[in-house]
């Protein structure tokens, strides 16, 4: 494993595989995230496997594609079932002496094609310990389709199908599906969190996946200014909020154990990271104050269970 | 079995397609101009550029022109004026990039300071 | 384009001789695999399949295969995990029945779609609901559109030939098709039956290496799979495939000649008994047509001049040979091992009758169904049908649209 400090000047000198002219939003955070992904794989030969998503259909517009490295879609549910297959393929011919390379094997989708859909696809690719790298770019709710409510979206959230009215208020089924933790929990040797706004962060993060033997899993925050109604300049500062806020701190499970990457000494209230969005508009409108105080509630609980793990994993490892 | 490179100038029959639709990943994508999306346009100063390579970094469309390391320019063929480069840029007041209303570039105008 | 507009001189093969082996129709299908020795094989249990996956599971577990044997968590993974090995150089199969072929649908369309040259053993099962874990063709005739290849066989020996053939097939540079092997459920597949098999090595050298379309893990030319096209291109990929399946008719043919030099059997699109002279015929798939046959036997005895096609080649169905079959007879009665519920009839039925609507002396045609969810087909009912359609009192009017044989109405 390339375990030279990432720095960009060394990263501006690979070539990329993931190029220009695609046709995701302007500031969408897939784009900057697979730039970032083949920016860590460096020359390593590799296949991409890609649910159905804004990424997949803007960048394989027939006849045009965006990627320079071996690329397949399928379906919607099955980026981790089909990987399996290449996985089997290259084990296969790896054996027979007819494959001589070690190509990385990514898969890649969205939070509907990871958390809801393509759930078992993933499930079964990690217990049977397939050496493929899942990364989910997650920017909670299936955009590609208008921005409908997915296992990711957080509580209160406004989406085209949990809007914010007068009989409920934005997404009400519970607070989001905590992807990373049910991963570690399959006996993945490495997962991990981080954001499209922490470049050194997700580019070591990749590189240490992909150095994993067996199936590793990465969540990716990627707020999407459609979806999440802020502005188009504002992907990276959202997702550093997001982070700065403890929404979303910034941790790996290696081995089972648990490690933060660096975290705020201090988090900034939670509006900060909510009021820039337009899909919480609702939060501060009167009779908005309950929303507000729920998320402060679950994540004060869930940074807190966080740090339980993260002191109980030095111990022994948790999966 | 050899994989075609599909022409982009017209619409192909169904005998110039590649069995299962496959093309060879050129990247050829960046043949096609996304610039024409833009409403507002970065401008850059490569006198305050202090080359740290974040709005290189952070851009969704490959836009921030190295050379040698360097930011030289922006690709305004696909730049979609998103505006994050000028966002991240870290150089203070006058910075290094800002964005400009309107989506077309006079001549020269991308290291031009006017707003 | 088409890969190739002339194929290779036909390869000559020298004939070696079969050892007969008992087995069932199940494991008649995994040691055909266990030659094929597939570079993946992605399966997930269902009755009546499971034998195969459980028969290649020991042939893995003694290292008589080297396939890289994935025990998928579901049908829509299996047949997934096959389009991610054949679309990477891998040679990949699976098996499955009813339930899990409608798991997988939505992926035997991308399989085809992409021209992914996949083989699937299809172990014919109704589909629920009511559940149901027996023998009919409502599975197979629920994914007729899918753009397979589709062989129905109707017993283990053809089971065994036909799958290594379809490895062929499939692969063909002027076809590139995913090939759907199906057998009867139960009454095929856990039947115990003499089959006349090949050396090991003759398998491995009719089968060769496998043949990609195209290859994700070719780094010097790695390539975009699975594009979305817009409405300006979907519809020529479209046409591309239907051509495909049309070439694969003379590929099908060619295929198993090589194979009858190699092994001295041959099974062609159709099957006939009693075709020389016959005014009524049946025309069916698989073991029902076997009962068919032995019905015609029967009846003969008793002067009735009766025929029977059976029909090996479902897709793409080998319109010619069944128009040439059929022009000019009295009567055909078409039995269908499933419904079209709701259609103007059932699926083999109204094949038929459309192959046959454009020739100036077709035959009335009458439709049968037959034996869903497992219900038994005898000789007594099919010679009974033989003898209602070779009285002189009948007349096709009279017939209902769609006559049930067996049912308590």
């Amino acid at each position: 494993m390339d375990t030279t400090p990432v720095r960009l000047r060394d990263l501006a000198k690979i070539e990329e595989r993931f190029v220009s002219g695609h046709r995701l939003c302007a500031s969408c955070p897939e784009s900057i995230l697979m730039r970032m992904v083949t920016l860590a794989l460096g020359d390593r030969p590799a296949v991409i496997t890609n649910a159905t998503s804004c990424l997949e259909v803007s960048t394989s517009v027939y006849p045009y594609t965006t990627w320079k490295t071996s690329w397949y879609h399928n379906a919607f549910e099955n980026s981790a079932a089909i990987a399996s297959g290449v996985e089997a393929a290259k084990n296969a011919l790896t054996r027979s002496g007819k494959l001589t390379e070690d190509h990385a094997i990514i898969a890649i989708g969205g939070d509907g094609g990871t958390y809801d859909i393509g759930f078992q696809a993933l499930s079964g690719m990690a217990e049977r310990g397939h050496k493929v790298l899942y990364i989910c770019y997650d920017n909670e709710a299936y955009m590609n389709t208008g921005i409908q409510r997915s296992g990711a979206t957080p509580f209160g959230a406004w989406t085209s199908t949990s809007y914010a009215g007068s009989a409920f208020q934005g997404k009400r089924e519970g607070w989001r599906k905590d992807m990373v933790s049910i991963m570690a929990a399959h006996g993945c040797q490495y997962v991990a969190q981080t954001t499209v706004g922490h470049w050194r962060d997700a580019i070591t993060k990749i590189r240490k996946a992909l150095a994993t033997d067996g199936p590793s899993f990465i969540a990716v925050l990627s707020p999407c200014f459609r979806g999440w109604r802020f502005n188009t300049d504002q992907t990276i500062e959202i997702a550093k909020l997001a982070v700065e806020t403890n929404f979303w701190p910034l941790y790996e499970v290696e081995k089972g154990v648990w490690k933060l990457n660096g975290s705020p000494r201090e988090p900034k209230p939670i509006e900060e990271f909510l009021k820039p969005q337009g899909r919480f508009a609702h939060f501060f409108r009167p009779g908005g104050e309950p929303l507000i105080e729920e998320w402060r509630k679950q994540i004060d609980t869930k940074y807190k269970q966080l740090l339980a793990r993260v002191e109980a994993s030095k111990a022994m490892p948790i999966y | 079995m050899a994989i075609k490179e599909i022409p982009l100038d017209r619409l192909p029959t169904v005998d110039e397609l590649n069995v299962g639709g496959v093309v060879p990943s050129n990247g050829n994508s960046a043949l096609y101009a996304t610039g024409g999306w833009r409403t507002q346009r970065p401008a850059f100063d490569p006198s305050i550029c202090t080359n740290c390579l974040i709005c290189w970094i952070s851009c969704p469309d490959s836009s921030i022109i190295l050379k040698d390391g360097k930011v030289v320019g922006i690709d305004e063929m696909h730049c979609k004026g998103c505006g994050i480069c000028a966002k991240e840029c870290p150089t203070k007041e006058p910075k290094a990039l800002v964005m400009l209303q309107g989506g077309f570039y006079q001549s020269n105008e991308m290291f031009d300071r006017r707003k | 384009m088409a890969q190739a507009a002339t194929i290779a001189a036909e390869r000559k093969w020298s004939r070696v001789e079969s050892v007969p082996k008992g087995m069932t129709g199940d494991h008649t299908a995994a040691e055909a695999m266990r030659q094929i020795n597939p570079d993946v094989l992605a399966a997930y249990p269902i009755t009546p399949q499971t034998e195969i996956v459980e028969r290649f599971a020991e042939f893995v577990a003694d290292g008589e295969v080297t396939t890289e044997f994935v025990a998928v968590e579901s049908e829509h993974s299996a047949l997934s995990a096959c389009c991610g090995a054949a679309a990477s150089g891998a040679r990949a199969m699976t098996c499955t029945s009813s339930q899990g072929l409608a798991l997988m649908h939505e992926i035997t369309y991308i399989a085809a779609g992409q021209r992914l040259p996949i083989v699937m053993v299809l172990v014919n099962r109704a589909l629920s609901a009511p559940i149901n874990i027996h023998c009919d063709h409502s599975d197979g005739m629920g994914s007729r559109d899918c753009g397979w290849i589709q062989l129905y066989c109707h017993d283990a020996q053809e089971v065994y030939d036909t799958t290594i053939q379809a490895v062929r097939i499939a692969e063909h540079p002027d076809v590139m098709l995913p090939v759907l092997v199906t057998l009867d459920g139960f009454v095929t597949s856990h039947d115990m039956e003499r089959v006349e098999t090949l050396p090991d090595e003759a398998v491995k050298a009719f089968v060769g290496e496998y043949n990609a379309p195209y290859n994700l893990l070719d780094s010097k030319h790695p390539v975009t799979a699975g594009i979305m096209a817009p409405p300006t291109v979907y519809f020529e990929h479209k046409i591309a495939q239907e051509r495909a399946l049309r070439r694969a008719e003379r590929v099908i043919e060619e295929i198993a000649r090589e194979y009858e030099q190699l092994s001295g059997r041959y099974v062609g699109p159709v099957e006939t008994y009693g075709l020389d002279d016959a005014e009524v015929v049946v025309v069916g798939l698989s073991t029902g047509a076997d009962t068919a046959r032995v019905a015609a036997e029967r009846v003969r005895a008793r002067g009735i001049k009766a025929g029977v096609v059976r029909i090996h080649q479902f897709r793409p169905l080998p319109v010619s040979a069944i128009t040439s079959l059929l022009a000019g007879r009295k009567v055909v009665a078409v039995l269908d091992r499933a419904q079209s519920l709701g259609a103007a009839g059932a699926p083999l039925f109204s094949d038929i009758r459309t192959a046959m609507y454009d020739q100036a002396n077709r035959p009335a045609i009458v439709s049968y169904v037959y034996g869903l969810g497992g219900r038994d087909l005898t000789v007594d009912q099919v010679s009974a049908v033989f003898e209602h359609l070779a009285a002189p009192s009948f007349d096709a009017s009279d017939q209902a649209t769609q006559t049930y044989i067996g049912a308590r109405e």
